[in-house]
């Protein structure tokens, strides 16, 4: 657990980067704050390993004062991964993971060992070990970065931006990584990023901060999409609220049965019909042809997004992206279950909303 | 290349004597650049003072310098140190700057990561700073190491100069095979002492040289 008690930084230029923040963040969680440049966040981050010094007020970390602990012995306590990750250029890549047991002292060939494990944690090849940093792409020397911070096994993880240099497709694996890795090690994380959308993903808890270091919401990102605290708050998380809140609903929608053929089989179409595979995996969408045809791959329409049950957010743009208005169901092999309608989406958020699941 | 080989032994003596002098400012010059290149590096300050002074020195001719050091710091005309102490200035004055321009060239996000890892300052400029600054600083280490050797012969003015004695002598006997083999012997010199920078600097740092 991190306690911030009424912290203050106050620069030697008079800027006031963080003012009178009092914030639990709670053990096991991921933690995210977020805000624009200049908010303060960063430097809220940097305080709890003592990279900077509040002006006032405590940090606690797990009920310890950490400026009564000497800077150097309380990093080590703590995890950190850093913008681009920062791995140093002259060591191997299990030698930068190796670095904090080998500073706490931990035999060369112990450190290795655990070094080896965490390339494997964190999904990379173990040949990858005698590389170096440069030759890796900025993904994999993120994922290195992270196997880096986990090392010593510290309780606490602080992440500054990690994932802000790659492109989105790799920070999307990244992301969900770093879920699948904390459902896993249940570490105490805090998070930071300046993207809304990473900090709702990502975040149990989301501290929104506003520029002169005030902090001006912090609830679970549901409340943030449904009950923004102030203005900012509301522009902030930007757009497409009510889209976005659907993201953490899970209600129940009904499936309805789809017609559907195989590549070559001839039919008489009459409405839309789904083209599957051999694996009844969905292909695209057939329509408006009279009397008997062979199916034929020129002819098919590609689908939209599919629905794997995720939220109702999956589900509604499944059947708005669809050509047919029919989303498409799959089963965790990706074959086809049936379809969803938009209309069914909305009823059953009428329905979770009477049920007072949606956050007011 | 005829009086090299009858003149064997005399050669090796003005070769071991041209090598001791270069070579002793250059490491002597290189460690006290060292903590002033860190310095420099650091300081706003240091850089505005060390800066035109290194310039200042270097501007000197090695000949002034040279002839005006026996005077200043008072030994014997012949002692080799009166070589040593005016090449060992010119080698800080020149190293400063490279190492402070490698220790600045550190990636700020590098140096971040490693205070989070917990390093303490002295532990980290060792094993994280100084080696990332290899590159360039090599680099300059092989200037300065080049620009010694050829100033050595200048001593010969005082007595002394390894290949600049077969320079004066020759001149006076109008001996010119001695005055080229003393010509052959520096740039042969400078050449091997060169590579073998070169060498040493790719063996130090291998990484320097991957990419995707």
């Amino acid at each position: 657990m991190i306690e911030f008690r009424a912290v203050t930084k106050r620069f030697e230029d008079g800027t006031i980067a963080v003012d009178e923040l009092d914030l639990t963040v709670e053990a096991g969680t991921i933690t995210v704050f977020v805000g624009p440049s200049g908010c303060g966040k960063t430097t809220s981050l940097r305080m709890v390993n003592r990279m900077i010094d509040p002006t006032s007020g405590t940090i606690l970390v797990d009920g310890k004062d950490v400026l009564t602990v000497d800077p150097p012995t309380l990093r080590r306590g703590i995890g950190y991964v850093i913008q681009q990750a920062g791995l140093f250029p002259h060591r191997t890549v299990l030698d930068n993971i190796a670095t904090v047991p080998l500073l706490s002292g931990w035999d060369k060939r112990k450190a290795r060992t655990r070094a080896a494990e965490l390339l494997e944690i964190v999904g990379l090849d173990p040949n990858f070990g005698k590389r170096y940093p440069a030759q890796l792409s900025g993904g994999q020397q993120q994922r290195v970065g992270v196997a880096r911070a986990l090392a010593a096994d510290p309780p606490v993880l602080l992440m500054d931006e990690p994932f802000s240099a790659v492109d989105p497709v790799v920070r999307e694996d990244l992301q969900n990584e770093l879920l699948r890795l904390q459902a896993e090690l249940d570490k105490t994380i805090v998070f930071v990023t300046h993207d809304i959308d990473e900090a709702l993903k990502l975040g149990e808890r989301v501290a929104v901060f506003q520029k002169g270091g005030h902090l001006a919401q912090y609830a679970k990102p549901q409340e943030l999409l449904s009950a923004p605290a102030n203005d900012f708050v509301a522009s902030f998380v930007g757009r497409d609220r009510g889209y976005r809140t659907l993201t953490f609903l899970h209600a129940e929608v009904p499936v309805h049965p789809v017609a559907t053929a195989k590549l070559g089989e001839r039919i008489t179409v009459t409405d839309w019909t789904l083209v599957v595979d051999e694996q009844n995996r969905p292909k695209g969408w057939l329509s408006g042809v009279d009397g008997e045809v062979e199916v034929n791959e020129r002819d098919l329409v590609s689908g939209g997004s599919l629905y794997d049950g995720s939220s109702l957010r999956g589900a509604l743009d499944a059947a708005l992206s669809s050509p047919s208005a029919l989303g498409v169901v799959v089963d965790d092999a990706g074959a086809v279950s049936g379809v969803v309608r938009a209309d069914d989406v909305i009823q059953a958020l009428a329905k979770a909303r009477a049920a007072g699941e949606v956050p007011r | 290349m005829t009086w090299i080989f009858d003149n064997w032994e005399r050669f090796w003596e003005v070769t071991a004597v041209h090598l001791r002098l270069s070579a002793v400012p250059v490491l002597i010059g290189f460690v006290l650049a060292i903590p002033l290149g860190w310095w420099a590096s650091r300081s706003q300050t240091a850089r505005t003072v060390l800066f035109p002074f290194a310039n200042i020195l270097f501007t000197i001719p090695s000949i002034a310098l040279i002839v005006i050091t026996p005077v200043v710091i008072g030994v014997k005309i012949l002692d080799e140190i009166n070589v040593i102490v005016p090449l060992t200035v010119y080698t800080v004055a020149l190293m400063i700057r490279s190492i402070a321009d490698a220790l600045s060239a550190v990636p700020g996000n590098v140096i971040a990561a490693a205070n989070a890892m917990g390093y303490r300052p002295f532990k980290r400029f060792l094993t994280v700073d100084f080696p990332l600054a290899l590159p360039v600083t090599i680099a300059g280490l092989r200037v300065a190491t080049v620009s010694n050797i050829s100033m050595v012969s200048v001593g010969a003015l005082v007595g002394l100069g390894g290949y600049g004695q077969l320079f004066t002598e020759g001149y006076q006997t109008d001996n010119s095979p001695k005055v080229f083999a003393g010509l052959v012997g520096t740039v042969v010199l400078a050449v091997l002492a060169d590579g073998l920078l070169l060498l040493v600097g790719r063996l130090l740092t291998p990484w320097a040289r991957v990419g995707r």
